[in-house]
């Protein structure tokens, strides 16, 4: 029975009955344990990080020194576009997907995400389109327009390979995921918040990924289209982006940048809350400015769709329309300069302790106000006429892409692996980990920007020597295997850790959030009671200090165990008053089938082959039916209930 | 409420507004919707930069498709009958309502095809062609979704799964009906009647 004392042994044992995933291959592809998805979208996209890595190493070995000729032009234009679709759609994206999924339940004092059969599929279709991008390689034909595929050559006339098919098909298949994992995120924010979690009690890592989550709601349509048009036009010779039939080739960079500026927000806004949530318990003080810091998270979020036209700027569009982009585009400095002062005066007033995760942290802020001053001069539109196309945007993409989202990301794996393995990495490779990768990476990248300033441009596989680039590339190129290393440390350390570290212990940070008051690693039921919420660092509260304030402290210990299931309390959507035990469903193959059903229907496509897209259609309608048709105890149970109405 | 409220006094499952599933199907729609409105968006952004007259053959013709829209309209009104049925506990009402919004979006189906028939061009003739038939497409791909969730939940109702306090997946598609009902008088605003105002 559901009861309110401290959870016996028993009870621990009833829910791990009722909540563990069977080991062995059916387990694997049936778990819908939002920590399992979570682990398996780290991993995965840190193989895609790897992999899109190998590619800039080949890159930069043929840009050490003039005149080389390593790989060919196609090649290189192969290599640089999927580096590039690699990093944002398969690495940075899903990196904190994983993040999000395997932290917010914990987070938020709840056994699960909102939609876990939504949540299983967004992981396999994920890996899906992932493998499906990459069999590109095999026949030699990957995408080779660059990560944002300009028409028109990524037409057919000019491109006739299957190449930018994959691209199209790819990013479509990838958006299905993406899509559903944002829904479930979005839901799982308004419903499953424990008793008592108002909104704004939650850590910033949640309004970054819900902000992230709808903005993905809002464009990603966007790249879907393009990209269906795209496909449709190469393959089925329509007109979309073809002039010669009155087709508009700036339509595919509106569509493109619609999603695209707003995708550096997804790509960014998690991993900044990651940063809020991490620095406080490193400051040991709370954040400055809570509130500023959520809102200022939304704003850039909003602004975010306001501004896509700034990569647009040297195609000749009105003068009118740049100055209202070019202006837009300063704005959004304003909510990161919150941001950012927040975060400096949190660690300015605390008392800082220089673990790893701490000077991850710290360095991250150093890169973000580097790329955002880079930034922000670019939304000069004269400025940005003179960079347009040159080293110096890719400087600036890196610093913002590698610093806003890698150090955090390794930062937030510092800090939160110890939750998932319950092991300790090693704190001196880590300060090895951190300054190999600070210092390989501003070696890098810094002088990117000068090479940009001396008229370099990017996506050329050679350049002849005399123009003044050998040296800054020859820097960049050791500076990039530098922070290759450093990555190749923190492997290294994870390793290490899972076999020789340090046991964990539930909270060995002494945090501030829900996630330390569980083991670590936490149970299949996350939780034995649901916890009651009271302020937004609950394992910092001193219950002596509220009671004498009048305030009720949060109860971590007692609450209810819901034991009769797979149950959670789902809650308002602002205050978190408790409305309704749900019932949670349980593993299932049907998303995994699913996902696979689609690759067979995408890979149709492609080819094209009719009778696979045929045999991947009714695959997936079998799929939705069987996974939407009620079980037998599901229907005895409306049954029941109707009976006793 | 109490903690000990919590586990004795609350419903056991969530619906309605509660239901997570419903959630789902909200977003799910916000999705779609945004998906159409990019559609639209490229197309007034086409039809902007056009030289020459737009539509190039001239404005489609609403012969067939003004009655289809009042048939699709009908049908949200058939689905509404069908679902208050359910939330009564009147299981025949669910049934012949889900049945007959079946048949009039098969209708549409059918006299959409007709129309395409007609058509003087293709998806390959110019940019228009290509955006008309894309954009009605998808619709028309929304339709057959919306009638084959239709089909799984009238194959329910005949099976008697749903009551009163339960029949959130009849909700849940008539949600998604209405949208495709909603969005479509979005497109045909915009390709039937907006070029006859210009």
């Amino acid at each position: 029975m559901a009861t309110l004392a401290p959870p016996a042994p028993a009870v621990d044992d009833r829910l791990t009955r009722i909540w563990e995933t069977p080991r062995g291959i059916g387990g694997m592809l049936s778990t819908v344990d939002h920590k399992t998805i979570g682990k398996r979208y780290l991993v995965t996209s840190f193989v895609f990080l790897v992999l899109g890595g190998v590619e800039a190493a080949v890159m930069r070995a043929q840009l050490i020194h003039s005149n080389l000729r390593l790989v060919s032009p196609e090649v290189y234009n192969q290599l640089y576009s999927m580096h590039g679709v690699t990093m944002m759609f398969l690495y940075a994206s899903p990196v904190l997907s994983g993040f999000s999924n395997y932290l917010w339940p914990l987070l938020i004092g709840s056994r699960d995400m909102a939609v876990p059969r939504l949540n299983a599929l967004s992981y396999w279709i994920f890996l899906a389109s992932g493998i499906f991008l990459y069999s590109s390689f095999l026949v030699g034909q990957a995408p080779n327009d660059g990560w944002f595929a300009y028409a028109p050559f990524s037409l057919r006339p000019y491109d006739p390979g299957l190449n930018m098919d994959y691209y199209a098909l790819g990013l479509v298949f990838l958006a299905v995921s993406t899509t559903v994992g944002a829904i479930n995120f979005i839901v799982t924010f308004f419903k499953l918040r424990a008793p008592g979690m108002s909104v704004n009690r939650v850590p910033i890592i949640m309004w970054g990924t819900l902000t992230a989550s709808v903005a993905i709601i809002f464009s990603l349509s966007s790249l879907t289209v393009a990209c269906i048009y795209l496909f449709f036009e190469r393959r089925f010779g329509m007109h979309f982006y073809d002039p010669a039939a009155g087709g508009q080739p700036l339509l595919w960079q509106h569509l493109f940048w619609i999603l695209a500026h707003p995708w550096v927000y997804v790509v960014v806004l998690p991993a900044m809350g990651i940063v809020s949530d991490v620095i406080p318990t490193f400051a040991r003080r709370p954040l400055v400015g809570y509130t500023f810091v959520a809102l200022a998270t939304v704003a850039t979020g909003i602004l975010g769709f306001g501004v896509w036209v700034h990569h647009m700027f040297a195609t000749g569009l009105s003068e009118m329309s740049l100055s209202f982009f070019g202006a837009a585009s300063m704005v959004i400095a304003i909510p990161s300069a919150v941001a950012v002062f927040a975060w400096i005066a949190t660690i300015w007033t605390g008392r800082p302790v220089f673990t790893t995760a701490f000077l991850f942290m710290a360095g991250f802020i150093i890169l973000f106000v580097i790329g955002g001053v880079s930034g922000v001069v670019t939304a000069a539109v004269p400025f940005d006429w003179q960079v347009t196309d040159t080293y110096f945007v890719v400087g600036h993409i890196h610093y913002v892409l590698i610093g806003i989202n890698v150090f955090p990301v390794v930062g937030g794996l510092y800090y939160w692996l110890p939750k998932m393995t319950g092991r300790m990495l090693s704190e001196r490779l880590g300060k090895w980990n951190f300054w190999v990768m600070f210092v390989g990476f501003n070696l890098g990248f810094f002088p990117m920007h000068i090479s940009g300033l001396l008229g370099m441009p990017r996506r050329i596989y050679t350049y002849p020597s005399g123009l003044g680039w050998d040296t800054a590339n020859l820097i960049t190129s050791i500076g990039a295997y530098l922070f290759a290393v450093g990555v190749l440390l923190f492997v290294i350390n994870f390793f290490w850790s899972l076999r020789r570290g340090r046991v964990a212990g539930p909270d060995p940070w002494r945090g501030p959030s829900l996630e330390w008051s569980t083991s670590s690693p936490p149970p299949p039921y996350n939780f034995a009671v649901i916890p009651t919420v009271r302020s937004a660092y609950p394992m910092w509260e001193r219950p002596e200090q509220r009671e004498e304030a009048g305030k009720e402290p949060s109860q971590l210990d007692r609450g209810p165990v819901l034991d009769q299931g797979r149950e959670t309390v789902g809650t308002s959507s602002l205050d978190g008053e408790p409305l309704a035990v749900l019932q949670m469903p349980s593993d299932s193959y049907w998303p995994f089938l699913l996902a696979f059903s689609l690759l067979v229907l995408f890979f149709g496509l492609l080819a094209p082959v009719w009778a696979l897209v045929v045999i991947g259609g009714v695959g997936l309608l079998v799929c939705v039916i069987g996974w939407l048709w009620p079980t037998r105890e599901e229907r005895e149970l409306a049954m029941r209930e109707e009976a006793a109405a | 409420m109490t903690t000990a409220a919590i586990a004795t006094e609350l419903p056991r499952d969530g619906r309605g507004r509660h239901a997570l599933g419903w959630w789902g199907m909200v977003f799910l729609v916000v999705n779609e919707a945004t998906f159409f409105a990019y559609l639209l968006f490229s197309y007034f952004y086409v039809a902007s930069a056009a030289r020459g007259t737009w539509p190039p053959s001239g404005s489609p013709e609403l012969k067939i498709a003004l009655p289809n829209t009042i048939i699709l309209l009908i049908s949200s009104g058939t689905m509404v009958w069908a679902e208050r049925g359910i939330t009564r506990g009147d299981q025949e009402r669910l049934r012949i309502g889900l049945l007959i919004t079946f048949l009039l979006g098969a209708l549409f189906i059918v006299l959409q095809g007709i129309e395409y028939g007609n058509k003087m061009f293709t998806p390959q003739s110019d940019v228009y062609g290509s955006l008309f038939f894309t954009i009605t497409g998808f619709h028309g791909a929304h339709v057959v979704a919306g009638l084959l969730m239709n089909l799984f939940v009238q194959v329910r109702a005949w099976a008697g799964h749903f009551t009163a306090r339960r029949h959130l997946a009849v909700s849940n598609v008539a949600l998604y009906w209405h949208f495709v009902d909603v969005v479509w008088l979005f497109v045909f605003a915009s390709l039937y009647i907006a070029p006859r105002l210009a």
